[in-house]
Parts: structure tokens; sequence; C-alpha cells
């Protein structure tokens, strides 16, 4: 149940974002994606979850490619993201938020639910505590009920992380979960990462906050300028030069 | 709604044509509840995908068409005439959905729209099937074994019993898994795809059903009226849907039912308070002011107040 990115290349118009990208993320690790903006993070995300179509490269999770799916068929196959900003079902409950993340746990079908089959209530109900028991996972119980736009972000945040985790993902791809967090919520989200490796959930993020990054990765990737130009664990890296150069820049330029 | 309002709801419309003996307040009324399926219709698109059909007409008028065709040229009973009215806007519905599977808002509106005038030319046109707009006359009325539902109070059951199915499919849906698809395409696709909530499946899923119950409206309107003529197809069906929707509350299953009694209603009760020049000009203020004061609809407003009085 490896990810396997090979050779990965997307081109806007005549700009190339990725100009190919190789890595691996291996199953039960946290790896994160680091490099400075316009490296080319995202872009990898949304090749990878099926938002946007690669220029060349090859996408395999668990040996079979990822190519062309629709992000809904990715999500299928266990590989589930999360957004850099902030996204969330708006006027919806937080309880119907991480209701429509378990969508794929559900099996109900129009003919059963016009016909109002009775396992179909007990389906519900499984459904709800399951929604109920991620909901206490991220911390949110006392907010079950709010309408998720009317949250604070850090805990709109936290919504979106419950949402995935709603969806059984075996990868989970975290796109930028610290961005815009106090320190304490920054702490939290960390151990919430850790425990959810702990569930045999492998992850990948992109992260620009580097404590957080060095604190939790087994592996770091380090794009510049669409290309990886270092991967190893975060010791290795903060030691790399040519990252220093790259990516910590001035500092490494004056000494 | 509490459940002494829904019993009472319930035996006020079950008792309606013993104490409602004036025959044009009972027309009004089962005008109302064929408003009230296509509103129905009309709102599992608009209210929960979040995607306006500004050709709901069309599904409208193809569900009369069928009918009329099938019970005049094929002598089918009226029954199997009013199933098949209601596949055919459906299957029109899938092929609107195929169609606009990857166009949203004004794109999709554009779609429904073109649909919708396509139709209504044809039906104008194909002499030979439609008659044009000389219309189809002489639709026969449904008969249940010996009785024929000719009578305005038999009638008033039929649409009733048509209201509450459609208004049972759309509340099982909307209350499931499915519902809750439709929901996440209206408040954020990405989102819902990354969750694995098949999007343009569900798109695809509303607008079937969605057509399907415009066909149902469609069918009865043709038994009821007696009469189909290429006038099913005009905009100011779909546009008074909408109204009856927007102002009733889209997504809320009791909005479109309590805008279509209102709406049916209105333009009637306004006719006996004034001459037809006041009429539209009453009738375009009083909405203006509807939704100024209510912009999310009748139904929700009261919940919040209701929900306001019980903190």
């Amino acid at each position: 149940m490896t990810l396997a990115v090979r050779d990965l290349a997307v081109q806007f118009g005549g700009v190339a974002a990725l100009g190919g990208v190789s890595f691996e993320v291996r199953p039960g690790t946290i790896t994160s994606v680091i490099g400075p903006n316009g490296s080319g993070k995202t872009t990898a995300f949304n090749a990878i979850t099926g938002y946007l179509r690669p220029t060349r490269g090859a996408i395999t999770y668990d040996g079979a490619s990822l190519a062309g799916l629709r992000p809904s068929a990715i999500a299928r196959r266990g590989v589930v993201r999360t957004f850099q900003k902030t996204s969330v079902f708006p006027t919806l409950s937080v309880a119907d938020n991480v209701m429509i993340g378990l969508h794929l746990s559900g099996t109900a079908g129009v003919v059963g639910v016009l016909l109002g089959r009775r396992r179909l209530g007990e389906e519900e109900r499984r459904l709800a505590a399951e929604a109920d028991a991620l909901i206490e996972l991220v911390g949110l119980g006392h907010r079950r009920g709010d309408v998720a736009s009317g949250l604070p972000y850090g805990e709109q945040r936290l919504v979106e992380l419950a949402v995935a985790l709603a969806a059984r993902p075996r990868l989970l791809l975290l796109d930028e979960p610290g961005a815009g967090m106090t320190g304490a919520e920054k702490a939290r989200v960390s151990g919430l990462i850790r425990t959810i490796r702990g569930q045999g959930i492998t992850v990948l993020l992109v992260e620009h906050d580097m404590r957080m990054v060095m604190g939790i990765s087994d592996t770091v990737v380090v794009l510049h300028h669409g290309r990886v130009i270092a991967e190893g664990p975060p010791a290795a890296i903060q030691a790399h030069p040519e990252v220093i150069r790259a990516y910590l820049g001035a500092t490494g330029e004056r000494d | 709604m509490t459940r002494a309002a829904r019993v009472l709801g319930a035996l006020l419309a079950l008792t309606l044509p013993f104490w409602l003996q004036n025959p044009y307040y009972l027309h009004v009324v089962i005008m109302a509840g064929i408003f009230g399926v296509l509103s129905l219709s009309l709102n599992l698109l608009l209210g929960y995908t979040g995607q306006l059909s500004l050709g709901h007409a069309a599904f409208f008028g193809i569900g009369a068409y069928t009918s009329a065709l099938l019970t005049l040229g094929l002598a089918w009973p009226v029954w199997p005439a009013m199933l098949a009215a209601v596949a055919l806007a459906a299957l029109a519905g899938w092929v609107i959905g195929r169609l606009a599977l990857k166009l949203r808002g004004a794109y999709f509106v554009l779609v429904t729209i073109s649909f919708a005038g396509v139709v209504s030319l044809v039906s104008v046109n194909w002499m030979e099937l439609t008659n044009g707009p000389l219309g189809l006359p002489g639709v026969p009325a449904p008969e249940l074994g010996p009785w024929s539902l000719r009578t305005k109070t038999a009638y008033y059951y039929l649409v009733l019993a048509a209201v509450a199915l459609s208004y049972l499919v759309c509340a099982r849906l909307v209350r499931s898994r499915i519902g809750r698809a439709f929901l996440a395409l209206r408040e954020n696709e990405p989102l819902a795809e990354s969750v694995g909530v098949d999007v343009t499946h569900y798109l695809v899923l509303a607008a079937v059903v969605s057509a399907g119950l415009a066909g149902l409206g469609g069918s009865l309107y043709a038994h009821y009226t007696r009469f189909v003529s290429p006038e099913v197809f005009l905009f100011t069906y779909t546009v008074t849907m909408v109204i009856m929707v927007v102002a009733g509350g889209k997504g809320t299953l009791a909005g479109p039912l309590v805008g279509a009694l209102l709406f049916t209603a209105l333009p009637e009760a306004l006719r006996l308070a004034t001459s037809w020049q006041w009429q539209m000009l009453a009738y375009g203020v009083l909405l203006l002011l509807l939704v100024y004061f209510l912009p999310r609809g009748i139904v929700p407003a009261l919940r919040e107040l209701r929900g306001r009085r019980a903190s």
C-alpha cells in the first residue's frame, strides 16, 4: 500500500509547476512535503487526488494507477485529502458535515431509500454513532449541532479533518493542516496526526511550520521550483546543504 | 411541525371537499396541489443540489403531452399513460443531467432553458403528432373501477394522493445518504468529491427524480383540464414554480407546498379583490415584500421564529 509518484510533471501553459517529481510514501509513515511557496506542493496534491490531470508521469497506489480517475473514485480506493483553504459544508451542522464524510460507509441505494427499508434506519443510526465518535476524536463534541461556517477558524479545520477521517482513508493527504492555527491548536493537530497514524492510516502532509514538520515526520520530501531536491528523515534534511540554501535561504548564504 | 399540527393538517386535507362546497375554490386547491407536485420536484434540484432548472416546464409539458397522446392516439387507459408520462419525463431528466454533467450555475441554467425551448418548438411545429398550436382537446378523465374521477371532488383526492406520494419520495431521499450527497453538491463540490461522493452521479439522479415528478404534475394537469396545448411549455410555468419554491423556502420539504398553496391562491384572491390592471402590480409588490423580509422563505422564517421562542 505504497503511494509511488514517478516523474510527475504538471504544466500550466508555459509554466512548469512540477517538472518531473518522484517520491514514495511508505505505509504506516508520516511523510511531509515541504518547500517554498510556488514550489509545487499543492499541485502535487491536486495531481495525486485527481483534481488536475498531470502532463506526464505515473501515480500508483497499492500497485494500481490513479491516473485519470475522478477524485471520488480515488477516495473509494482509500486516498483522501483535505484542502489548503478551509473547506467545509458551510450551512450544515458539524454532525451533518461528518455524516457526508461517511458517504462511502453507507450502502443505501435509491430503491431501498424510496421503499423505506427498515435496515436503512439501523444503518443511519450506525453512521450517526460513527460520526459522533469522530467528532469526539477531534475534540468538537460541544459543537456537534453548530453550523460549520459559524465556527472559529481553527475549529473549522478540525471539522475538515473529521470529514476526511470519516471517509475511512488508508492514505490521508493533509494540505497545511496547521495553517492559521494558534500554537496550542497546532500542538493538538500534531497529536491528532500521530493518533491517526497509530490507527494505521498513512499520512502525507504539506506544511510550512518547520517545528511541526520536523516533530512528527518520518520522512521529509523537499520541493524547490517543481523538483525534489532532498528526501530523508528530518535530521538529515535539516543538515542537507542544498535544502539550507534553497529553503532556509539567507541563513545558509550568510554562513 | 408539531404532531398536533400535522394531524390537524392531514384531517383538513382529507375533509376539505366536504366543507369547501364552492367548485371554484376546489378548482383553486386542485391547481395548488398540481403546482405542489411541481414545486416539490423543482425543489429537489434547486433546494438540495443547488442547481437552478429554468426549463422545468419542459418536463411538465412532456408529462402532459405523453398522457394526452397515449390516451387519445393509442387509446391507452389513463393509469398506464400516467406512468409512461412519469417515465418519459424522467428519461428527459436523465438526458439533461448527462448533458449538464460538467456544467454548473449559469451554464446549467442555460442548458435547461434551451432544452425547454426545443421541446416547445417541437410541440408547436410537429403538427401530425401534437396538432400544433390547436392543441389536443378531449383528454379523458381517469377511471377507478366503475367510477370516473371526472368530478372535482374525486380529482381532488387523486391530486392529494399525488402530492402525498411526491412528498414521501422527496422526504425519503432527502433524509438519506442520497439526500446528503445532494446537499454536499450544493454546499461544496470539491470537498464532496474528496470524500468519495460521485457528484455527477447524484446530480443525474436528482434530475431524473425531479423530472419524473414534474411529469407526474403534467399528467395530472392534462387529465384535469382535459386539454393540452403548447402553452404547457410556457416560461411562466417555470417562473411560477421558482417563485413558489423560493418564497416557500428552498431546501425544506414543506416550503414548496406552502409556496404552491400561497401563490396559486394569491392571484385568484387578487382577481376577486381588484381590477386586472392592479392584479399583476399587487402580485409583484407582494412578492418583493416577501423576498425582502423573508429572504430564505416562509418555512425557514417560521422555524427560526419558533426556535427563538423556544430558547
